[in-house]
């Protein structure tokens, strides 16, 4: 898949350090509408970090980020969801004590007029979401400690998807998920593709990298291997990047 | 996903076969078992200190009206501080300087209502408690501020800055007067700490206790607009009307209670002379409500609000419950450390008024202890220690209960050592009891 035109995201040079060692080392990666991209890398490669500064749970040292072409300063969370972009972070980042509803709008609770939080239509929104997302969530009334992982994870998901993002980060959304719910992650990131956002996939698994990514970043010791065209490799060609940081000869 | 839908919220309030007469009643009513298990353990604590009074002394003197009424205020100047110290728990920090910012507040408080504004005002003047209860409140708000600022954006753990605050404003309190005790305090600052004159008395106390009624009925319907508009499922109409019988008859209840202590013998004298005739036969003039147990109650419904109907507290409870997912989901939980110590010194400010005012002077003894107390009611009350969990209500619940405890002890003639030894049980056993109730209700 060629891509042209402006891209969605491009973080360009990106750069961050911590305490003298370089977790990313200025890497450049982009991403289009409708792509998915994985991000792939051992355990400490640096895709989290990288992929934090887009989110703005870090601040990039070095390096500039664009969004549809256009420079942002990315600072904190809020200044990331205020360019749409939403996060899946691989704790799932839910606050235990809280119920499903409370989660999906934490930050951005819908108030009344007078300024208080509208408890019954935030749980009634959460019942929409929930009921497209995962049909068989009842646990509205419970704290999400409550939840099973994959119930965890769909309030994670739902809280992505609710407020139209554009942007969406998926750092190991599969991880804890039993095959059932892996399927019905893959479903979903099929649909919002198709709905024309743009995905950064943080995954291990090579067989999902095949199946769900259009194109791949593979990054090894904080600094990018490359990017390649998924329909170009093979899995022992992404393998070899992320083992040796060889890229492939025959990949553009 | 792959478990089954358990019915939870569907059908939480059709009639099910299974369970026994007890818990459908609990289910159709929503009551709060935890709030139902305190108030059963206040309730014990009452009976049995009056029983035993009643049995070993001959006299029953806790479920009086005077002792009632006395407790109501006793406890009016822990329950207010402890409402702040639920958000400080919740948040996983610690608030050990309370005692002494009550203490540095209320001596200041006492030095500018007795030797600086009247200098300028004159004695007695009518703003002179006003002024003086601004100026508490935000000196206390500021000494707050000062904690929170070093513990969110200094990184000192908030044990270490309270700990250190404890001694710093106990010393200053001490210097600010020399050691001397100032007294007496301004005649309308005194009416915050209760007293006969410091009471709403019988008329004010119906239409504190209609208005609550009100308020009980207005909730109800509110909140059964609310869930018929988002097509929850809603309670039954028996249940409804059960919860606004016990609402209301507890009010009401109070009130009568309230209304029942009448003033003794030689406040009518000064009262009929003051008015120049003689005292009736049958004078009987009512306390009614004290001002610091409204000032309390007042407290106490603002800051449920704040918990639990604006961000604020939202934000309050998500720190607590993962203070990381709640940084990552945008919300500045610096500033909202400092915002709720800034809180916290502002109702140590005030409950300084309170409690200054009750000893008509301002004491370098003054709030020594409290800081325990206020922790203790907070945790007796179900604020977990971990963070996440706790609710307003159950502070003042627990203040309560404690100071039940102590004022019963007393009544009963126990010496100071056996009353602490109880004291600490009881805090240990609370813990326990909840951790117990937590694991089961899991």
């Amino acid at each position: 898949m060629t891509n042209k035109g402006t891209p969605l995201v491009e973080m360009r040079d990106i750069s961050i350090s911590f305490g003298g060692i370089k977790a990313v080392d200025h890497v450049t990666i982009d991403l289009h509408p409708g792509e998915v991209v994985g991000l792939l890398g051992h355990n400490g490669a640096g895709k989290s970090t990288l992929i934090k500064c887009l989110s703005g749970a870090y601040q990039k040292d070095a390096g500039q980020i664009f969004i549809n072409g256009e420079e942002v300063e990315i600072n904190n969370p809020r200044d990331a969801r205020a360019q749409n972009i939403e996060t899946i972070y691989q704790t799932l980042a839910l606050a235990d004590n809280l119920d499903a509803a409370s989660n999906l709008f934490l930050g951005r609770e819908i108030v009344s007029p007078l300024g208080f939080v509208d408890e019954s239509k935030m749980e009634s929104e959460t019942r929409k979401i929930m009921a497209r997302l995962n049909p068989n969530f009842r646990k509205f009334a419970v704290p999400v400690s409550a939840l099973s992982g994959g119930q965890r994870q769909s309030v994670a998901i739902a809280r992505a998807v609710y407020f139209n993002a554009r942007i969406l980060i998926m750092d190991e959304p599969t991880a804890a998920l039993g095959p059932h719910e892996t399927q019905m992650v893959s479903e979903l990131i099929q649909e919002l593709k198709a709905q024309g956002l743009g995905i950064f996939l943080i995954e291990h698994d090579i067989h999902n990298v095949m199946k769900l990514c259009d194109r791949a970043s593979v990054m090894k010791n904080g600094q990018l291997v490359g990017t390649v065209n998924i329909a170009d490799v093979t899995d022992e060609d992404l393998l070899g990047m992320i083992i040796l940081g060889k890229k492939p000869a025959k990949a553009a | 996903m792959t478990q089954a839908p358990p019915p939870i919220s569907a059908k939480s309030h059709a009639a099910d076969p299974h369970l026994g007469p007890v818990a459908r009643f609990l289910r159709a009513t929503e009551i709060d078992t935890r709030l139902l298990g305190m108030a059963g353990a206040l309730l014990l604590i009452w009976v049995g200190f009056h029983l035993y009074g009643a049995i070993f002394n001959g006299f029953g003197a806790f479920l009086t009206p005077r002792n009632l009424w006395n407790l109501s205020v006793q406890t009016s100047s822990i329950g207010i501080m402890a409402c702040g110290m639920v958000l400080v728990i919740v948040t996983r920090n610690i608030d050990l300087s309370v005692g002494a910012m009550l203490g540095v507040t209320a001596m200041v408080m006492g030095l500018l209502q007795v030797e600086v504004l009247p200098k300028f005002l004159g004695l007695g003047h009518p703003a002179i408690w006003i002024i003086t209860v601004i100026v508490g409140m935000t000196l206390g708000t500021l000494i707050g501020t000062l904690h929170g600022w070093l513990i969110a954006y200094r990184g000192i753990p908030s044990f270490i800055v309270t700990l250190g605050g404890l001694l710093i404003w106990r010393g200053s309190a001490f210097l600010a007067a020399g050691g001397k005790t100032i007294s007496p305090v301004d005649s309308t600052f005194a009416l915050l700490g209760g007293g006969p004159y410091g009471a709403v008395g019988a008329t004010g106390s119906w239409i504190v206790g209609i208005l609550g009624c009100v308020g009980v009925l207005w909730m109800l319907r509110n909140g059964r607009a609310n869930r018929r508009k988002h097509e929850f499922p809603l309670r039954p109409m028996w249940a409804e009307t059960f919860l606004a019988v016990l609402g209301c008859g507890a009010i009401i209840g109070a009130v009568l209670l309230v209304n029942s202590y009448p003033w003794p013998a030689g406040i009518l004298k000064q009262y009929y002379e003051r008015l120049g005739q003689p005292v009736p036969e049958d004078a009987f003039i009512s306390h009614g409500f004290a001002i610091p147990v409204l000032i309390l109650i007042t407290v106490g419904i603002l800051m449920t609000i704040l918990m639990t109907r604006t961000r604020f507290g939202r934000y309050v409870f998500a720190i607590g419950g993962n203070p990381e997912a709640a940084s990552l989901a945008g919300i500045n939980t610096r500033w909202m450390t400092l915002k709720i110590f800034a809180l916290m010194g502002m109702l140590a400010g005030l409950s300084g008024a309170v409690a200054s005012a009750r000893l008509n002077s301002a004491t370098n003894a003054l709030g020594v202890f409290d800081e325990l107390y206020v922790i203790a009611a907070a945790v007796i009350g179900g604020t977990s220690l971990a963070g996440g969990i706790g609710t307003i209500y159950g502070a003042i619940m627990g203040a309560l209960v404690f100071q039940s405890l102590q004022t019963g002890m007393v009544l009963i003639g126990f010496d100071t050592a056996v009353q602490q030894i109880v004291v600490g049980c009881v805090l240990v056993l609370a813990v326990y009891l909840d951790n117990v109730y937590r694991s089961v209700s899991k």
